[in-house]
């Protein structure tokens, strides 16, 4: 008989490249080369399906082809408030229409398809959001078992409310669902989970997660023709970990539509996201920059070697909007177009309605996703949760507001009003990272080339930022 | 029946009972280096549902579950029958006067005096 694996964290953390080759059966190796660089486009189209295929993996679960609805109101609401000619044509994708709630199924399909076409026994994820109900859902549609792995209540305790609500999916849809105090550590549960199991891990990151999305973005392209006989002139993405703008943003060129690409989270700024105190002191879990700006200066901290989400290759431009912002255009949704959704999901519809307000009346905006909405995932039930947790709610001027101290919901829709981040200051930690002590000297030309793809930056820019 | 019987019986779970175990994976002090100070101090811990595989248990006991894609995991008995407390939460002021104001604002284009 083998000797029992060591199950201290520091064993199983480095045990991590072999668990998760075992767990994912890529061979990250073979697309990677010189001293940091690797082929993003080779791994994405030898390991992924193409789009034709996975709209057909998909369609045989009831996943994607959701509707488009132009936003008639909040499109006069926007141009109430905008300069005279202003306020685009509003568009939202309905994505709390597939099978589970949300554009995750999308990715969840691929993932689950490809589990159970290499036989593997079951799949894990490890996820508090959507994905984990899309998992689960697609798991049971497949007849495979599930395990989600969250991070779900801190020291007393206490589950955010919008987590429980995952946690009730996923075992709606028969999944066990595991559920971990605040901290970084479920990483090591997650590794020996798989370990154990031997079932897939469906990582949000891999190729499979990434080109699920891409369907989305090629809908959304051509419906927006059919309803207006033009591509849209932008579209606007809710932000975490980079897949929604990445996959989305592959599908939009696969149409050949050149929108521009704008991420937008929620500002969370000042809040640690390991942080035991600060977890119950947030009302969105997701869609925030607490993920977004992490992800997008440093995407290979993921689960997976080379994560296939690389949102700065595709964003032309990044935005934040408030906690309070995302609530009232929630209400104003539901209250104006007759459309109940979660408030996560509505971070890009806050951020599109101002957006909107800076284009013309004659172009077209169109937001890229709805999640569905429920107990616990519901502006109501979160305001409750945030006054429990010390957090003062009040109408006013949003731009007032303080992560976890305050939340300020408009008093007028002209208040909300977006808040740029630079991507070029993003671009250079990224470079900060990706080169850590590799001397710049010392990259192949293929590498160069690499970090050009990367940051969509030339050598003498990346030159410049890096003091070289 | 007294109330004691009556209370026992609540806290005896029976083999298949669906319940919750609960586990310390890691104390305080000896969490992962990279984790901030306020949750160093505090344990990670673990909550899990499942069917009760003891043939009967007290709450706080170490017992047997088996989950949903059966696995046998221990921990110690939480909670038998546990609910999901997550609810709509309380009407919000700050939220119902919206669709009013909105609605108004749109047909006579101010938002508060009218």
């Amino acid at each position: 008989m083998s000797k029992p694996l060591d199950q201290s964290y520091e064993a199983v953390i480095a045990r991590k490249g072999e668990i998760m080759r075992k767990a994912i059966g890529i061979d990250y190796a073979v697309f990677e080369y010189g001293k940091l660089g690797f082929d993003y486009e080779g791994m994405m189209g030898s390991v992924a399906y193409s789009l034709e295929e996975t709209s057909r993996i998909q369609r045989a679960t009831g996943v994607g082809n959701t509707p488009l609805l132009e936003l008639r109101q909040l499109t006069n609401l926007a141009r109430r408030v905008a300069p005279q000619g202003k306020g685009a044509r509003i568009f939202v994708k309905d994505e709390a229409a597939n099978p589970s709630g949300s554009f995750k199924a999308r990715r969840a399909a691929l993932s689950v398809y490809e589990a159970k076409k290499r036989g593997y026994a079951g799949v894990i994820a490890a996820t508090s959001g959507n994905y984990g109900a899309a998992v689960a859902s697609q798991a049971a549609m497949l007849g495979i078992p599930c395990l989600i792995v969250q991070e779900a209540f801190d020291s007393r305790g206490q589950g955010q409310p919008e987590i429980i609500e995952k946690s009730r999916a996923c075992e709606a849809y028969g999944a066990e669902v595991l559920q971990l105090s605040v901290g970084p550590e479920l990483f090591y549960i997650f590794l020996q989970l798989l370990e154990e199991t031997g079932f897939f891990n469906a990582s949000l990151y891999t190729p499979f997660g990434i080109a699920g999305v891409e369907t989305l973005g090629y809908e959304m392209v051509e419906q927006t023709r059919q309803l207006t006989g033009k591509d849209p002139d932008a579209v606007v993405i809710t932000h975490a970990g980079g897949g929604n703008v990445t996959g989305t943003a592959r599908g939009l060129k696969k149409a050949a539509c050149s929108a521009q690409i704008i991420g937008a989270s929620i500002d969370l700024k000042g809040l640690h996201m390991a942080s035991d105190q600060d977890f119950n002191r947030k009302s969105f879990t997701t869609g925030h920059t607490g993920f977004g700006i992490p992800f997008a200066v440093w995407p290979d901290r993921s689960d997976v070697p080379r994560n296939a989400a690389r949102p700065l290759r595709y964003l032309d431009r990044y935005i934040t909007v408030t906690q309070g912002e995302a609530f009232y255009i929630t209400e104003a949704l539901a209250q104006l177009e007759g459309l109940e959704r979660g408030p996560a999901g509505n971070t890009s519809l806050a951020a599109a309605f101002a957006l909107a307000q800076e284009m013309r009346e004659d172009q077209v905006i169109v937001v890229q996703e709805t999640e569905y909405t429920g107990a616990g995932k519901h502006p109501q039930a979160q305001l409750t949760f945030a006054k429990e947790n010390g957090i003062e709610v009040r109408r006013g001027d949003p731009r007032e507001s303080i992560p976890g101290k305050s939340i300020i919901i408009p008093t007028h829709p002209a208040q909300i009003q977006i808040k740029d981040i630079e991507l070029d200051h993003i671009r250079l930690s990224y470079l900060k990272n990706v080169m850590g002590e590799i001397p710049y000297s010392s990259l192949l030309e293929k590498d160069r080339e690499y970090l050009e793809a990367e940051t969509r930056w030339g050598q003498t820019r990346i030159r410049e930022a890096l003091n070289v | 029946m007294s109330s004691d019987y009556k209370s026992t019986l609540e806290e005896h779970g029976v083999s298949g009972d669906w319940v919750e175990i609960w586990n310390v994976i890691m104390e305080p002090g000896k969490r992962a280096p990279q984790v901030p100070e306020d949750t160093q101090k505090v344990p990670l811990e673990m909550r899990l549902r499942g069917f009760l595989v003891n043939e009967q248990a007290k709450l706080g006991e170490m017992v047997s579950v088996r989950t949903r894609i059966g696995r046998v995991v221990d921990g110690k008995l939480v909670s038998l029958h546990p609910r999901y407390n997550h609810s709509f939460g309380e009407p919000q002021k700050v939220l119902l006067d919206i669709g009013q104001e909105l609605r108004t604002f749109l047909k006579k284009g101010r938002v508060g005096d009218e």
